[in-house]
Parts: structure tokens; C-alpha cells; sequence
């Protein structure tokens, strides 16, 4: 047995981070208040002291202006890796990356490559209000050129990054502000991971309970809680929002023939409406019952706690709807 | 900002006289030849010539060094061939055929050739003044000594990206050249209408940049302006902003009825051309004979049939390719 170590989500980063670092000398990190600050949320901190100030760089609020550098950069042979503070704000850079980071492989005829990563907090559940927490995922994955990831789990909050960096094509990278503090256990000697592939965190047969991101932690506390209760979930962390792992939900519901996805992404146009319609196109005489959802409401981020968790869905929530649903 | 030492003329030999005048008659004809073939619907989408600006993107590429790095803007067809871009690619991609430059998936707008580090062809406004900073700021982390030179028009100054691209560049302390082509008019809409600012080239010192203007429809002072922006970015390794003044006579693009400018106003330009200008500059300094002159013109006039020639016998991508280069090893899905 190979020995644990316990780590904050934000350490698991961080180390995440620094390995890169240290690895490749063409990696940097940019963004704003990574340096001297220490990090937005405190993942860079010490960073700066450790590399210096060539390859921990901050930059001034110019998320278009330093996104667009970290395009360039990686466009001239180097590795950086861009830090946007919040999902909001990188609506400020999505020129840089929907219309130069995602295209320009494809504009070139296969030319030029953009090995960029760009990480950004996102997610809701710290009480930072509509313009500074959102699950903005569906946005990214829609755009063909980008690799989009969601982290979690504690193992991907270390292993991602160091998979993404090798990466010849634009990585987004989406990491949960409300999980910096979780403690996690990961193998002592966890690295990257597979940044292709859904992953069936818990085996099951009674229904594919299929999410990511925030959405992990809770299915998986939920399948617990459903088992006392005599139900066997089987929980899917789909990591990789863009290309999508279908063969890894669809293998699932044949197995299961019931599949509830959850997700904090308001309900309209998200990633659980793709993965519900592709059940439908390519499963649908696997199911014994229709595909459900659990989503975020629709509603820009509100401020008071009670009204923020009741925005998403919390554990209880996804524990009442499979048992409404497998009693049916 | 200093006027550039514009009346000094270059001294130019006789074989780089006949190479600048074959370079700028080139593009005129190249382009005069694309709005012909775009009218017989060879060439769709948009197609926005540079039919009066050759002097700029002529005379400011002898300056660089082929290790530079070039970007563009959609307006770029005489950025590429001043850069040394096969014509044949060019036209190929313009037709949207498969031995095009980008394999002709970006067409117009989007010519890149990689081997001699032109970068495009982007079409959003001000969108790749950010991508010049960056790649600027890799060759200072890599200890290269090349410079990046970032053509746009006085359009993108008006755009945030241009703003922040500025700062960044004075603030990081990269080896970039701003080369603003101010053509008076974003599409249809003059300077006057758009910027509170209209002497764009105040805007430079306030970032603490290097800056100057010159006369764009003169090659020799462009080349001389150019010389001196490159010089002082290989000897300091900051960023330099130069704005030249020039003129499209055409309309902005194939779609542009032209009612927002004075026929008389083009007329007045049109007499600045910048090829019979360098022309007649080349024949009173006895560097060319007319002989000379027509040899010039009809290896250009082979140079664009070529070029149709190749783009008409090029080939279409097969539809089952089409969602090639999406990412370099196509997953499914």
C-alpha cells in the first residue's frame, strides 16, 4: 500500500504549481496579485519568494492585456500559466481566448500551436455575490480549441495542472473557491493525471450519478448516505467539460439504466443539458427511466448564505431526488 | 515625439531600388488582381485591399531581420508578400483551396506562414496587440534579440486591448514595434468621429513609449523611420510606437459603397501615390531606366498570373477533414 498524504484542496494546487515550476523551465505564472500578494486566494503564496519575480509575475488588471500576452508567450515557445482571478472576470479576456487561443490552430492550417493553461476560481459558496462567483462552465465548454477541466477532486488539484502544461492546445482549468480549505488524502507520490478521460469515482448499479467540479464531493457524500439506505449509486466525476468522455457516462447508464447529473451551472443551456441529450441520442433504449437533472437556479449569484446555498444543489438535495426517483 | 528625420533620403543602390519598386507593384497588382477575381466570386467573404499603403508595409519590413516576428491585421495581403510570402499560397488561400498558406482555412483575413514567422492575419480589432506583447515578452525570457512588429490600424486605438497592450509592453520592457497605419477611417467612420484624441501619436509618451510619426505614402521615409523605431528596440529592448499617415484608395472592403468620403479626397490622396512617387524618385536619381522599369512590371504581371494559376488548379479539402486542426491530436467527440 502506498503511503497518503493529507493536504488542503489549495496545497494540492499550489503543489501542483510549483512541480510545473520546477520541471520546465520555459513554465511561469501570471496574473494579477499572484506575486507579492501571495495569491488571490492565497494558492501562490511563497511562490514568488521561491522563483523570483522572471517566472511569478504579476500583472495589472488587464485580464484581456495579460491573457493575450500568455497567448503570445505560448505562441513564442513558452509554457505560461495564466491565473484569472475569478470566472467573472475572465469575461474580460474571452476575446483572448475564444478568438485567438482557440482559433489559431485551426486559422493557421495546423501551424501554430498555443500551449497555454489559464486557471481561474470559480464556483459559488463564500459569499462573494454575482460578480465574483459563478459556474460559468458551459460558456468555456462550448467552444471548439479549448481543453476545459473541471478540478474535483484533491488528486486533480495536484495532477491537472502538471498534464496541462504538456499540453500543445489552450487548457482551461476551473478550480473551486469554496473548496480551498477542504481537506483532502491523496497517494504520497499522486502526479498528473489522465486529462481525457470521466473517471467512475464509485462503482454502482442502481444509477449513474453523473457530475464535476463542487458536484463530486457532494454526489459522493450523497451515494454514501443512499447506501444506508440500500442503494448502490455509482458516482461520475466527468472532469474533462470539453471534449467530452461520453464513452464513460454512456458505458455507466447501460449498466445502471438511470442517470441523474448534477451540476451548480444554472439548468439552461449547461453542460448536464449535453450530457442528458447525448444519453438520449446514444443510450436511450438503456433507460428505464427518463434523464434528470439537479441544477443551479437560475438567478445571478445572491449574497446572504441561506439565499447562496439554496442557488445550487447541496447533498441533501441530490439525496431526496434519487430516492424520489428509485422509488418511483 | 519627434517628427522622424523624413527629408534625409536613404541612399539606395540600384539593385535595392528595382527590388522596393517590384516589391510595392506586387502587392498593387496582386490585390488589383484579387478585387477582379473576387467580382467573378473566385474570392468570398471578405477581401480588404491596401491599394495605396504598399510605401508602409514595404518599408518598414526592410528594417527587420528574418528571425522578427510579424503580426497583422485583415488588411495584411502587403504585409505578407513584403514579408516574402509565396504569392501562389496567398492566392490559393484566398480561394479557399488546400494549398493555401493556412490550408485554406482562414482565407483573407487570415494568412499565416509560420517558417517566416508572419503571425497573421487577425480580424479582431486591437486583438493581437496583446498576442505582439507576449510573444515580445517570450523572446526577453528566452534571451532572443528579435524584435516583434505588430502592424494595426488607428481603428484598434480606440479598443481597451490597444491600452493594455501599451502599458504592458512599456511596463515589462519588451522589444515591440506599435506600428499604428493610420488610414484616417475605422471602416467608414473618420478619426474625427471616433477618437477625442485625433493625434494618435500623443497617446505613446503617455505609457512612457518611444515615439514618432512619418509620412506613410513616402517609402524612403517610412524605411528611414522604421530603421531608427528597430534600432532603438534592438539597442534598448523597449517598446517603440510608430504612427504613420497614409491612405486606402480603395473602398474598405468589397462590400463598402464609399459614402462617407469625398471623391475629391481620394482624388487629393491618389496623387501621393507611393509607387510612381519611389518611381520617379528612382528616374531622376538615374537608378532604373525605363527598360528596367518594364522588365519590373512584367515579371509582376507573371508573378500575379502564376499565382491565379496555382490558386485555380489548387485542390478542396475533403469535407471528412473538416474537423481537422480543431486540436493537435483530434480526440473524438
Amino acid at each position: 500500500m502506498s503511503k497518503t498524504i493529507t493536504l488542503t484542496y489549495r496545497e494540492a494546487l499550489k503543489s501542483g504549481i510549483r512541480e510545473a515550476l520546477q520541471k520546465d523551465e520555459r513554465v511561469f505564472l501570471m496574473g494579477e496579485d499572484v506575486g507579492h500578494y501571495g495569491g488571490a486566494f492565497a494558492v501562490s503564496k511563497g511562490l514568488l519568494q521561491e522563483f523570483g519575480p522572471e517566472r511569478i509575475m504579476d500583472v495589472p488588471l488587464s485580464e484581456s492585456g495579460f491573457t493575450g500576452a500568455g497567448v503570445g508567450a505560448a505562441l513564442a515557445g513558452m509554457r505560461p500559466i495564466v491565473e484569472i482571478m475569478t470566472i467573472n472576470f475572465s469575461l474580460l479576456a474571452m476575446d483572448q481566448i475564444f478568438n485567438n487561443a482557440a482559433t489559431l490552430l485551426h486559422m493557421s492550417g495546423g501551424q501554430l500551436n498555443v500551449p497555454v493553461v489559464i486557471r481561474m476560481g470559480c464556483g459559488i459558496g463564500r459569499q462573494l455575490a454575482a460578480q465574483h462567483s459563478h459556474s460559468w462552465e458551459p460558456f468555456y465548454a462550448h467552444v471548439p480549441g479549448l481543453i476545459v477541466l473541471a478540478v474535483g477532486t484533491h488528486e486533480d488539484a495536484r495532477g491537472m495542472l502538471l498534464s496541462a502544461i504538456g499540453s500543445p492546445d489552450p487548457v482551461i482549468i476551473f478550480e473551486y473557491t469554496s473548496m480551498l480549505n477542504l481537506e483532502g488524502e491523496i497517494p504520497e507520490e499522486a502526479g498528473a493525471v489522465d486529462i481525457r478521460k470521466a473517471k467512475v469515482l464509485r462503482e454502482g448499479k442502481d444509477l449513474s450519478l453523473i457530475t464535476y467540479g463542487t458536484g463530486v464531493y457532494k454526489s459522493l457524500e450523497a451515494a454514501e448516505i443512499l447506501e444506508r439506505e440500500g442503494f448502490d449509486i455509482e458516482v461520475i466525476d466527468l472532469r474533462v467539460l470539453r471534449p467530452l468522455d461520453e464513452a464513460t457516462f454512456l458505458d455507466s447508464v447501460a449498466k445502471t439504466h438511470r442517470a441523474l447529473v448534477v451540476e451548480d451551472a444554472c439548468r439552461s443551456v449547461s453542460i448536464s443539458s449535453e450530457v442528458s441529450a447525448r444519453i438520449m441520442e446514444k443510450a436511450f433504449f438503456e433507460l428505464d427511466a427518463p434523464v434528470e437533472r439537479l441544477c443551479g437556479v437560475e438567478v445571478p449569484t445572491p449574497y446572504p448564505k441561506h439565499l447562496e446555498d439554496a442557488a445550487v444543489p447541496q447533498v441533501q438535495d441530490i439525496v431526496d431526488r434519487i430516492t424520489k426517483l428509485l422509488k418511483s | 515625439m519627434k517628427k522622424s528625420q523624413s527629408k534625409t533620403k536613404l541612399p539606395v543602390s540600384k539593385a535595392e531600388g528595382k527590388r522596393l519598386l517590384h516589391q510595392m507593384q506586387l502587392i498593387r497588382r496582386f490585390e488589383e488582381k484579387s478585387a477582379e477575381v473576387y467580382t467573378e466570386t473566385k474570392i468570398r467573404g471578405f477581401l480588404h485591399l491596401y491599394v495605396g499603403e504598399e510605401a508602409v508595409a514595404v518599408g518598414v519590413i526592410q528594417a527587420l531581420k528574418e528571425e522578427d516576428y510579424i503580426l497583422s491585421t485583415y488588411r495584411e495581403h502587403g504585409h505578407a508578400l513584403a514579408r516574402g510570402m509565396d504569392p501562389g499560397a496567398m492566392m490559393a488561400e484566398m480561394y479557399g483551396k488546400v494549398e493555401g498558406c493556412a490550408m485554406g482555412r482562414g482565407g483573407s483575413m487570415h494568412l499565416f506562414d509560420k517558417n517566416i514567422h508572419f503571425y497573421g492575419g487577425n480580424a479582431i480589432v486591437g486583438g493581437h496587440l496583446p498576442l505582439a506583447v507576449g510573444m515580445a515578452l517570450a523572446s526577453k525570457k528566452q534571451g532572443k534579440k528579435n524584435v516583434t512588429c505588430c502592424f494595426f490600424g488607428e481603428g484598434a486605438a480606440a479598443e481597451g486591448e490597444f491600452h493594455e497592450a501599451m502599458n504592458l509592453a512599456a511596463l515589462w520592457e519588451v522589444p515591440v514595434l506599435f506600428l499604428c497605419e493610420n488610414n484616417l477611417y475605422a471602416m467608414g467612420t473618420a478619426l474625427e468621429y471616433t477618437h477625442s484624441e485625433q493625434q494618435l501619436e500623443k497617446k505613446g509618451p503617455t505609457y512612457g513609449i518611444e515615439t514618432a510619426t512619418v509620412n506613410g505614402m513616402d517609402l524612403l521615409e517610412v524605411m528611414a523611420a522604421s530603421k531608427k523605431a528597430v534600432d532603438y528596440i534592438r539597442k534598448t529592448g523597449k517598446p517603440y510606437f510608430l504612427v504613420s499617415y497614409t491612405y486606402r484608395f480603395r473602398a474598405h472592403s468589397m462590400f463598402d459603397a464609399e459614402l462617407y468620403r469625398d471623391k475629391k479626397e481620394v482624388e487629393e490622396w491618389k496623387k501621393k501615390d507611393p509607387i510612381p512617387q519611389f518611381r520617379d524618385f528612382l528616374i531622376k536619381e538615374k537608378l532604373i531606366s525605363q527598360k528596367e522599369i518594364d522588365a519590373v512590371e512584367a515579371e509582376v504581371e507573371k508573378q500575379v498570373q502564376d499565382a491565379i494559376e496555382f490558386a485555380e488548379n489548387g485542390t478542396w479539402e475533403a469535407v471528412e477533414d473538416l474537423t481537422r486542426f480543431v486540436y493537435t491530436e483530434t480526440p473524438e467527440s
